[in-house]
Formats: structure tokens, sequence, C-alpha cells
């Protein structure tokens, strides 16, 4: 086996030139493979890295079900139908740790004589903990701010940067206003925590409000029963293994709530987000895979036509071959041997090269969004990538050497013998 | 009894016409003989050549090689065959490009799965006394060197018979003189059995019989005459070319 690898590397090596072009075909197919793979990967990490951000074993009730009518799927309106109420009866369930509601709205806020438009969200002194969004400097909302209907405010990261550019937010006063109303005082208590932005959002430009003060004071909304309504229920589940049951336990508890038969509410497990993400992502990933694939079988037909180039070439050294006793299987061996050593070699070569591509990909900055800092584009070289191009170039070695090979080792001894 | 034919033809199919290469040859060589076979171009010695070597089958007849039969023979068992008993030796040398002697001489060994090639490869280029050009490639050794190379490459799997195709057509004349020496003295100290295929009377005067074809069948066969026959190494013969 040596010696036929160096047998291959002798002839490759006689024509230097046409080696290289033949191996570039692999190359830049396997550097592509690698270089897009890595991209696919790098995105996937990056958000499944977000999603986990999120806080860990997380359900969220949204008002709303989806609706199946005649095979059309759609989200019922999203009448107002939860409230804080069902969020407490939920947090009395057994497996739940925490449940936490909260109330959205858009709104413009004032400071420094600067204005910035951004997400308020409504929350309890739970949703720090359950959603993960400690902060960094000051305090987060506390009970009894709740209980007061307090007008204070935690500032995202991005926001704080932008009212605040200069100087420490703590102690400060914001002007808060909904829908062009004239708007609330509200004091600045803390700086949640940066987490970064991209792919779902930036949870950095929002500021965090006493749900209770939403209600009184920025934006209510009240269910048919009149009830205040809040947006989502965020609900942390003691642990990954009871997450099913805890579905099927907050649904029916809250149809005999609601008094309903059908649900009016959307459960939806952080899974759920993962595994339509990672779903997507695969496919993004193999799509891109299979393009650079495309490449590689173009590579692989510019092996083969090398190699039946070669054959014709060294039908002389066939014929020699053979007079001294190499059998059908021999020559077959040698050319095969050779069309492989030239795709691996070039596989090598591509992985470097994708590699490489990879690196310099990471290095673009993409803008964060919503005025988020901005942050390098993820990349990510797999062990698996590498070794399906490894075994994907072998294999195309292998596929296209066959046809070529086979003709050599077919070749009369004595016609290729007096082959000029 | 090294070589044994009974009435051997070969007919090559041209199209529609049948050209007969061979029209029943019957010969007889033993171990240990060198041997010219001799004739015009279109006298069949090419093919009677490919068959003695098993490049090629008969197209009828029968041919025993060490008491095999080999006649009827697919290819690959034809290579095994070649493999084990058999050395080439051609007018134009046929060394592979880039591979440096040694490593010539080890091919047919390789294809023979023998063991111990490369101190079996230099002893066969010890043999032809080439063993201070091991890693010479053929393009760094004259014409008679690549020869002595070639062979090597046939003499090192210990064939039973070695075929010489008009070994020193490419040749000058004392090259040729040197050349004949080493397959005399191969005769004489290993007893090798050698064939030259030829239409130079001068290289068959150097064998102990001569076979004359034409038309595809034997003409004549008669032993040199000890008064023709020619001492390649001879120091009057070697006097006289260098003079």
């Amino acid at each position: 086996m040596s010696s036929s690898i160096r047998v291959a590397l002798r002839a490759l090596g006689a024509n230097k030139l046409r080696t290289t072009l033949t191996m570039l075909g692999i190359i830049i197919g396997v550097s592509a493979v690698i270089a897009l793979m890595s991209i696919g990967r790098g995105a996937q990490a990056q958000v499944t890295a977000q999603i986990q951000s999120l806080g860990t074993n997380l359900l969220f009730i949204r008002p709303g079900a989806v609706r199946d009518q005649g095979g059309v799927r759609s989200t019922a309106t999203q009448a107002p139908t939860l409230t804080l109420e069902d969020s407490d009866a939920v947090a009395a369930l057994p497996n739940v740790a925490a449940s936490a509601p909260e109330l959205d709205t858009g709104a413009q806020l004032l400071a420094n004589g600067l204005n910035w438009n951004t997400r308020v969200i409504g929350v309890t002194p739970e949703y720090g903990t359950v959603r993960n969004t400690p902060v960094a400097t000051g305090d987060w909302i506390s009970r009894a701010e709740l209980d007061g209907r307090s007008s204070v405010v935690v500032l995202g990261d991005t926001v704080a940067q932008q009212l605040f550019p200069d100087g420490d937010p703590i102690g400060q006063t914001v002007r808060m206003s909904v829908g062009g109303r004239t708007g609330n005082n509200f004091r600045v208590i803390g700086v949640a925590q940066a987490k970064g932005a991209s792919g779902l959002g930036n949870t950095d430009d929002t500021v965090y409000v006493p749900i209770t003060t939403v209600m009184a004071r920025l934006f209510a909304q009240r269910t048919a029963r009149g009830a205040p309504n809040v947006s989502t229920i965020n609900v942390q589940v003691t642990s990954e293994s009871v997450m099913d049951d805890t579905v099927s336990q907050i649904g029916d508890l809250l149809r005999t709530r609601h008094k309903v038969a059908q649900d009016d509410f959307t459960i939806q497990s952080q899974q759920d987000f993962l595994n339509t993400f990672n779903q997507i992502a695969g496919t993004f990933t193999l799509l891109l895979g299979a393009i650079a694939g495309i490449s590689l079988v173009v590579g692989g037909i510019g092996i083969m036509n090398i190699m039946l180039v070669s054959v014709t070439e060294r039908t002389r050294e066939i014929g020699i071959r053979k007079a001294v006793g190499a059998r059908r299987r021999d020559i077959l061996t040698q050319f095969l041997v050779e069309a492989i050593v030239v795709s691996v070699l070039g596989g090598a070569i591509g992985i470097a090269i994708g590699a490489g591509f990879a690196a310099a990909i990471s290095q673009i900055q993409v803008p964060g969004n919503g005025g988020g800092s901005p942050s390098n584009l993820q990349t990510q070289v797999g062990l698996d990538s590498v070794a399906l191009a490894f075994f994907v170039s072998a294999a195309v070695g292998l596929f296209f050497g066959i046809y070529p090979a086979t003709r050599a080792s077919r070749l009369n001894p004595i016609e290729a013998l007096r082959y000029e | 009894m090294s070589i044994q034919l009974i009435d051997v033809t070969k007919t090559y199919r041209i199209g529609t016409i049948e050209v007969a290469a061979l029209r029943g040859v019957s010969l007889e060589i033993a171990a240990g003989e060198l041997v010219a076979i001799m004739g015009p171009s279109g006298s069949g010695k090419s093919t009677l050549m490919n068959i003695l070597g098993c490049l090629d089958v008969p197209t009828s007849g029968s041919y025993r090689l060490d008491g095999e039969e080999v006649a009827r023979l697919k290819d690959d068992q034809l290579a095994k065959v070649r493999s084990r008993k058999i050395g080439f030796v051609f007018q134009q040398f046929n060394l592979l490009a880039r591979t440096p002697a040694v490593e010539q001489v080890e091919l047919p060994m390789l294809y023979a799965g023998a063991r111990d090639r490369r101190a079996r490869a230099l002893a066969a280029l010890e043999a032809v006394g080439l063993s201070d050009r091991a890693r010479h490639k053929p393009t760094e050794l004259s014409g008679g060197q690549q020869q002595r190379v070639a062979i090597a490459r046939a003499l090192v799997n210990e064939p039973s018979i070695i075929l010489a195709d008009e070994p020193t057509g490419a040749l000058d004349t004392r090259t040729s003189a040197e050349i004949m020496a080493i397959f005399q003295r191969l005769n004489r100290e290993r007893g090798l059995t050698v064939i030259f295929v030829t239409h130079e009377p001068d290289i068959a005067f150097h064998t102990r019989r001569i076979i004359h074809l034409r038309d595809g069948v034997i003409t004549s066969d008669e032993a040199v005459a000890e008064s023709e026959w020619r001492r390649a190494d001879d120091p009057a013969v070697t006097a006289a070319v260098l003079a």
C-alpha cells in the first residue's frame, strides 16, 4: 500500500501543474463546504446560546390559540385572555418553580434632553430570575414597588447607553410616554446586564417597569371579563423531565379558569423554539453544504477527465507493468490510489483553506440591531464537517477514478506495449 | 522440457478478413538453451514471441510451459504465469519513467508478491554490473545501461525463460556486444533459457540454435555451427570491434 501511494505521488509529481489544477476543483469544493457550513453552524450555536440565555426550563403562555380549520392553520386573534390571577394560579402548580407575567408595549423615553423609542415590559420581581435578567448596577424591581405601583424603571443596557451616554443613570428621572400621551416620570433604579444583540432581537433595548404600574399608568387592556390583561406568562418549571406534564397541567388549569373547551391560549416551551430554530438552521446548513457539494462533483469530474488523459498517456507504462506480471487488479488499484491521493490531498488543502475562510469570516463585524453594540459573525468549523469533507473527497476520487482505472486495467498488453 | 508448442496457430480478424499469423508451429526448447527466432517482417515471429511470452494465447494448438498447459488461460492467469516464469527484454528497453533502477527491478517481484525485494533487486543489478547505478533514473543512464536494467528486471524473478525482442536494436555495435556478453554469461553461469527474436544474423550467431520462420511456419531449425558461433566477450572480437 505504501509503495502504491509512493508510485501515485511520483506519477502526480511528474506533472505538478496538471495535478494542482486537477486538485483545484476539489480544493474549491471542500473549502466552500467547510466555510459555508461553518457559517451555518456558527449561527446555530449563537442562537442556541441566546435561547438558552433566556433562562432554563421555560414555558411561555400567550393569549390566542393555533386553530386548524380545514387544514388552514392560523393564530386566532390575540384577544387578551390572560390575567395576573392566571399567573398566580399557574405559580401554585406543583412543578412550577416560578411564574412571571409580563405586559409589554412600545414607549417613548425622554431624559437628559435625549429621546429613545423602546419597548416597555411590565414585570414582577420573579421576572429577573425566570428570564435570567440580572441587574448590572442598582436594583431589580422589588415586591414593594410592584404592590405600590411605583414609578420606577430598570433600563436595558442599550437604553442606558442611549439616554445616559456619559453618566450613571441610577437615581435619574426618565419621562415615559405611550401612544403620544403626555407621559409619566420614572426613577431609574437599575441597569440590566447586557446580553448582546442578534438573532432573536435585542433584549438590551428594553426597559422594565412594575407590571402594576404599566397597567395603571401606561397601557391597560382588559380581558372580556374585565380583568387586567397580561401579554405573556413566563413559567419556570422545576426540571426538564416534568416539562410535558406541566404543559398539560397548565392547559387543564387555564381551560378550567377560563371556562372554555377550546384553548384561548398557547403554551410554548424554550425547547420548541430551539427545535424550530435548529430545524431551520439545519436546513440552511444543509442547503449551503449542498450548493458547495455541487462544486465537489464538478471537481470529481475534473479528476475523471485528467485520469482518462493520464491513462491514455501512460498506455505504454501499463503495457510494461502487465508484461512483468501485473494483473488487472494491480493496475486498477494503482490508478484508483492515484485518483484518491489527488482528491484526498485536495480535500486536506481544501479543509485548511476553508478553515482559513471561516476564521476570516468571523472577523467581519455586523452592526447590532436596534442600536446594540456591533458583534462578530460567528463561525464554527465542526469536526464532523471536516470528517465529512475528507471522506466525501476520498469518495469522489474513488467514484470518479473507477472508470479510468477500469479502462487502464483492461488494456491489452501487446497493444499497450506497441503504443507510441 | 521448458517449452513445448504443438501445432500452434494464430489467426487475427481484421474487419471481415482473417489473417493467419501462425499456421501450425510445433517447437520444443529445453531449459538452458540459447535460441534465436529469425524471420522477415510479417513472418509471424512477433506473434510467436507474444504467445511464448504469455501475452497472447494461440487460436488453436497446445503450449506447455514447464509442463503446464497455458494455451487456454484467461488474462489474469496469464499475468500470473508472466510474473513467475517469463522475463522480457525489449528493443526500446521499456523502463518506467522517473523511476530509479532498483525500483524498476523490484517491479516484477512486487506483482509476484515476493519478499526481500530490495536485496534481490540489488543482487540482480550486481549481476548485470550496475550496482553503482541503483538510484539512477532512466534519463540518467546510457542506452546500454538502461538495457542492463531491463535485463536485471527480466531475471530477478528467476523465470523459466527470458524473451529478448531485438535487445540490441537500439544500441551501437560495441554496446550490443556488451549486452550479448551479459546474456551469454547468464546462460553459461546460471543456465538461463534465453530466446532472442531478431532479424540480425549477427545476433543470431551469438546463440546455439536458430529457428527460421516464414509466413507463419518454421522453415528451418538448426544448431549454430561451432565455426560460426560467436562469443561476445571474446577478447579477439572485442579488440576487433574496438579497432
